[in-house]
């Protein structure tokens, strides 16, 4: 297939389209809108439910490779700000709080893209390792910790980053995607089989749900596009692209199969805009929401999940020469 | 109706800040508080969290002392970066030795 195919496949996908159909919600002012509880309903179930799937998928298995593969989601994601600071920092000539909140972003992962990237996986009948759910919530935190202690080290200014990790990993999205797993990985097969009809056949059309959600959350912040400046911009276009080729090839050294060496690249090129904004809005209260909010949410989220998927693809076929 | 003045402290702010204005008022000498999910629009208009609820209020009824305190306290801790408005009134309250 090529790329330009699996671009079409991706943007006609029924999760990519409710995305847009959000944005267009917001750009035409409906007075659609989602109340809060039910957004949070929705992100419960999403995450309970991939954590569960996973689960089920690793008690088959004795999850070999399993350890390597984590500990280098662990680097991955707790390196990514040693280069992502000094580049905002004395390349964008940001402030040093501005830079490493925006490294902080990207030093931790998107749970939709990654959903977004199994999604297209599944579309095109490719196998991933079923323990991937474990590697989104550790790639949660470890970047954002070393972004502030990067902030400390440079600004004199003490932040407080035990009780970000604190709070970060009693934060429903890493309980709820380790606790999933822990639920999948016990129970009965035959148990399993009772929370199918509810946990796995309804999947993608709650995803689609939260994706139209996430559209009108998306266009609402276009409107800040100008205020980052074009350094943020490429940034936010090209960083991703080259942690995409990054997790993949890291994938790869680790013994994953091309689907999940595909989703470590998708989840190293993500950008959290969930996890990662809450902590830094509180740890780091001089960053501006502008900048960090607006790269990760408003241009590398859509990026990521409109050509970024068909594109990490390719290069994973590129890498395991397919 | 035996009626008391006291003071009516309400806070305005983006919705993380909730857990730590709910201990900071307590921790000030307010022997309790009501907290509900507000909207709105201000001068700052940027949040780092669009959709896990948008802004809190925090009303308390307290003295005047401790309603100074806790605007002081609000002053110096949030205003420089955080959207958050505060202000006082004098209010009638009944069982006035409930707050004290």
């Amino acid at each position: 297939m090529s790329t330009l195919d699996l671009i079409q496949l991706n943007l006609l996908s029924p999760p990519i389209l409710c995305f847009f159909l959000g944005v267009l919600a917001t750009l035409v002012r409906s007075d659609l809108r989602f109340p809060e509880p039910f957004y949070q309903g929705l992100s419960i179930y999403l995450l309970l439910a991939i954590g569960i799937k996973g689960g089920a998928a690793l008690s088959g298995n004795s999850g070999s490779g399993l350890w390597l593969v984590l500990l280098a989601a662990v680097l991955l994601s707790a390196a990514t700000p040693l280069w992502a600071f000094p580049i905002l920092r004395w390349l964008g000539r940001m402030s040093t709080a501005d830079a490493g909140a925006v490294a902080a972003h990207y030093a931790s992962v998107s749970i939709v893209t990654f959903l977004a990237g199994t999604a297209f996986l599944d579309a095109l009948r490719v196998p991933y390792e079923g323990f991937l759910p474990a590697v989104v919530a550790l790639m949660e935190v470890p970047g954002i910790v070393v972004a502030l202690l990067i902030i400390q080290r440079f600004s004199g200014q003490r932040t407080p980053w035990t009780q970000s990790v604190v709070t970060v990993l009693t934060g429903k999205s890493v309980f709820l995607l380790l606790g999933g797993l822990g639920v999948g990985l016990l129970s009965s097969p035959a148990g399993l089989a009772k929370v199918e009809p509810f946990f796995v056949y309804p999947f993608y059309g709650v995803l689609c749900l939260f994706l139209l959600e996430m559209g009108m959350v998306t266009a609402r912040r276009l409107a800040d596009f100008r205020k980052v400046g074009a350094f943020l911009v490429v940034f936010a276009l090209v960083l991703p692209v080259l942690h995409a080729l990054l997790g993949i090839y890291v994938g790869q050294l680790c013994g994953l199969s091309r689907g999940g060496a595909f989703i470590l690249g998708i989840l190293a090129a993500s950008a959290s805009y969930i996890a990662a904004p809450a902590t830094i809005r509180l740890a780091v209260p001089q960053a501006n929401p502008g900048y960090y909010l607006t790269a990760s949410l408003a241009i590398t989220f859509p990026f990521n999940l409109t050509l970024g998927i068909p594109l990490y693809y390719t290069f994973s076929n590129w890498i395991f020469g397919t | 109706m035996n009626l008391v003045t006291m003071k009516r402290v309400t806070i305005v702010a983006e919705s993380l800040l909730t857990d730590r204005l709910q201990e900071d008022v307590v921790r000030l000498g307010a022997s309790g508080f009501t907290s509900t999910l507000a909207e709105g629009r201000g001068s700052r208009g940027v949040r780092a969290s669009e959709w896990e609820g948008r802004n809190v209020k925090i009303e308390t009824l307290v003295t005047p002392d401790i309603a100074d305190r806790i605007l002081h306290h609000l002053a110096d801790a949030y205003f420089a970066n955080y959207a958050v408005i505060a202000y006082a009134h004098d209010v009638e309250v009944v069982r006035g030795d409930k707050y004290r």
